[in-house]
């Protein structure tokens, strides 16, 4: 391993290529942080998101007018704003909004930190986009369908359980899976409000020695790997629930 | 779609027309942003009780500073309008590089386009920022090269990769009966291209296309972020002006949520309202 | 209330009117079944003959009058629609199968989820009916692998697996290719043989004369004639009833 490290040492040595997270074993630690980082931050707000998303297009089938109007009015919200505004609004508006509460040392510290800033505005972005693509995904199961199942002798709950959601994940499949790939492209907006994630420890790293380009070149190749990542996990869960005739 | 029969089992979301069904989205009507004019003034409310005595009042700051934001505001429109024409100029090439019958030409177009497709804006945008000299020499005149105009060409990429998606989805969504009829008629392929294919895509174009403008519209705030001075530039610029006061960023940014708001929204409800037009006439 | 005995009829309707909106689609219809009666509602579209099955499984309330399934009221909002619908099975124009599920699921589906049946007993009961319907060898295809007249027999086959005593067949060939109807034809024939009370609402009137018990001719949302199939189809004399039976033969 270590003489892989070194390899790159004199790759920088030999032709200037300067890779120092791979040879310099501070900067290897900072990017492999980050690069967790990032990764955690696109799985927690992946998961909020998805949770947002059903609960949301749940609230929307309510036979209340204003719940209605209420998430329709949340959708446009975070759908027509941009998330970096929606980022700063909330870790420098809210934050600043928001008590202070003393740690464990007495120093008074925002109840929130910007790391949880970025998952709350990330993932409420992110939910915004998932009501939408579940909301249209039930609508898209035929209302005979359902009518179907009734005369079967479901009850209306059950006819949803197992016939319209079965059925309406994988009409929203498509849909998920670009939002999904957009919302690990967005959390490089938390480098906005310093989280210590990719972006950000990037900057750093080119900030001391001066390796801007060959970051750059790696940045990109990370999140293409990332989102590389998404697309193949959901296209096994695409596959696995692929039944012939349901061509979406 | 896949190929093959196609049952009537599931209708494309938002097709369901006649049939109905409990679950209608209630449209959301121009008055319903009153909402969002609500949570704004009731964010001022909140940041005034917030405020000390004496200071002045958060909406007459507002007002005070709102020529100089919405300048900021407009220079984000032109930045995204400009970003917007160069990315489909180059999309056109690059989407039509996409269906290419030369197989280089097709590997240097999907490259390019997985990869501006699929890497963040921000990370564009520094790329674009760091790896652009600030100005360019041309036999001996010197052209300077301004960071907005980089910035610019930074959200062009990503415009260029997710039009060239576009068009190429586009063009492949034309039954392959036309191309056979117009070479039936001894059309060359160019021309077939340029007088039959793309005038039908345009339809099929617009409403994917008008979606993308509209986040333009909303990254190019991104761009304050690698140093160009734009809306949000202004607004934090603003805000230490009014002496820093932390009571004041959140108005200040909910301003800026709202202009945003008022922009993107319409081109948004336009949109859904094409698509569903031109969905019923396929 | 008097308990219901097998010499009443098994489904009655009295003067069941219906609304949508300011359509009125059902003026007073009113018919009786008996147990192993096969009755058949022909008319033109739009008179309302679908409506009548679908107030009969109560998947639309009624706005007035009364439908008696075994001597219940449908119509009561304290009806346990479990019970009725485990009573009516319903085959739809549409087939209106669940797409994700292979046809065997289909088939075990509702017995396994609304009834609560023993698995074991519930699959062995769907190997029947597949094979009744002639279809024992796609068990395992998901309905989009399946032709219309495939799909339509395993949606009956689907109503039958919850052991209804009547039978609604809705225009049930009239969305398949005419090859295929046949298929769905013979099988529906075969139930009416073995004494299954079947309610069909068709167009294919061939089918009508030879299965049906009695044939009810609706339009405009009433009955305008009714009859045991021999006579109806020879001496129809109401000028509507003509009119139609000219333009279907």
């Amino acid at each position: 391993m270590a003489a892989f490290f070194d390899w790159f040492r004199w790759l920088y040595e030999a032709t200037g290529i300067n890779l120092t997270i791979l040879y310099d074993a501070f900067d290897r630690q900072r990017m492999v942080a980050g690069f967790w980082t990032t990764v955690w931050l696109c799985l927690v707000c992946i998961a909020l998101s998805v949770v947002i998303g059903v609960v949301g297009a749940w609230l929307q089938g309510s036979s209340l007018k204003w719940t209605r109007r209420a998430v329709q009015g949340f959708i446009a919200l975070f759908r027509d704003t941009p998330p970096l505004v929606q980022i700063y609004f909330f870790y420098f508006g809210l934050g600043a909004l928001l008590p202070r509460v003393p740690n464990a040392y007495g120093i008074p510290e925002p109840v929130l930190t910007n790391v949880q800033w970025a998952i709350i505005s990330l993932s409420l972005f992110a939910g915004a986009f998932n009501i939408e693509i579940f909301r249209s995904g039930i609508e898209a199961v035929p209302r005979a369908t359902v009518e179907a199942a009734e005369a079967l002798g479901y009850s209306r709950l059950r006819a949803y359980v197992h016939v319209v959601l079965p059925l309406a994940f994988r009409i929203c499949l498509p849909a998920l899976n670009n939002n999904l790939v957009n919302l690990v492209k967005t959390t490089t907006l938390a480098y906005a409000i310093a989280v210590p994630e990719m972006l950000y420890v990037a900057k750093q790293i080119w900030s001391d020695a001066t390796n801007v380009p060959e970051m750059m070149v790696f940045l990109l190749l990370a999140y293409v790997f990332l989102v590389g990542c998404v697309v193949w996990v959901m296209g096994r869960i695409e596959r696995r629930l692929k039944v012939p005739g349901i061509g979406l | 779609m896949s190929g093959g029969r196609i049952l009537p089992v599931i209708l494309p979301p938002g097709a369901r027309g006649a049939t109905g069904g409990p679950w209608r989205a209630p449209t959301l009507r121009a008055r319903h942003g009153a909402v969002l004019v609500l949570a704004l003034l009731l964010a001022v409310g909140a940041a005034e009780a917030a405020a000390e005595p004496g200071r002045p009042s958060i909406l007459g700051t507002l007002w005070r500073w709102t020529p100089l934001l919405l300048e900021g505001f407009v220079f984000n429109i032109a930045i995204s309008l400009l970003a917007m024409a160069i990315g489909t100029v180059a999309g056109l090439a690059v989407g039509l590089g996409l269906i290419s019958p030369n197989p280089g030409v097709r590997g240097v177009s999907w490259c390019l386009t997985q990869l501006f497709r699929n890497a963040p804006w921000l990370v564009l945008l520094f790329f674009v920022m760091f790896l652009l000299p600030f100005e360019f020499r041309v036999g001996g005149v010197t052209i300077p090269f301004p960071g907005w105009i980089k910035a610019t060409l930074g959200f062009a990429l990503p415009v260029m990769a997710n039009t060239a998606e576009i068009v190429r989805g586009a063009i492949q969504s034309i039954p392959y009966g036309q191309w056979e009829a117009a070479e039936s008629l001894a059309f060359s392929r160019r021309r077939t291209l340029w007088t039959i294919i793309l005038p039908q895509c345009v339809k099929r174009m617009l409403p994917p296309w008008m979606n993308l403008y509209s986040l333009v519209a909303m990254a190019t705030v991104q761009a304050s972020v690698v140093g160009v001075t734009e809306m949000l530039t202004l607004v934090s610029e603003v805000h230490a002006a009014e002496g820093g006061r932390p009571e004041l960023l959140a108005p200040l940014y909910g301003y800026a949520l709202l202009c945003f708001f008022l922009y993107c929204y319409p081109i948004g409800r336009l949109t859904a309202r094409l698509e569903r037009r031109f969905q019923v006439r396929i | 209330m008097a308990a219901w005995t097998p010499d009443q009829p098994l489904l009655r309707l009295a003067d069941v009117h219906k609304s949508f909106g300011a359509v009125e689609v059902l003026k007073g219809v009113g018919f009786d079944v008996m147990k192993g009666e096969v009755v058949c509602i022909i008319g033109p579209s739009g008179s309302g003959k679908s409506t009548i099955l679908r107030c009969i499984n109560a998947l639309v309330p009624i706005d007035r009058g009364s439908i008696l399934v075994e001597g219940q009221e449908v119509n009561d909002p304290r009806l346990d629609k479990l019970a009725l619908r485990r009573k009516v099975g319903m085959v739809f124009q549409q087939y209106n199968l669940f797409p994700h599920k292979t046809a065997l699921q289909n088939v075990m589906m509702a017995p396994l989820q609304v009834l609560k049946q023993d698995k074991a007993e519930v699959e062995a009961r769907a190997h029947r009916l597949m094979a009744k319907v002639r279809l024992q060898d796609k068990e395992q295809s998901y309905p989009g692998e399946l032709s219309g007249g495939q799909q339509q027999r395993v949606a009956i086959a689907r109503s039958l697996a919850m052991n209804p005593e009547l039978m609604l067949f809705d225009e049930v060939t009239a969305a398949l290719d005419p090859e295929t109807v046949k298929e769905v034809l013979v099988t529906i024939r075969e139930l009416a043989e073995e004494g299954m009370t079947c309610v069909l609402v068709t167009h294919e009137m061939g089918f009508a004369r030879e299965v049906g018990d009695h044939i009810y001719f609706t339009d405009r949302g009433v009955i305008v004639e009714h009859g045991p199939p021999k006579e109806f189809f020879a001496r129809a004399s109401d000028p509507r009833t003509r009119q139609f039976l000219d333009q279907i033969l």
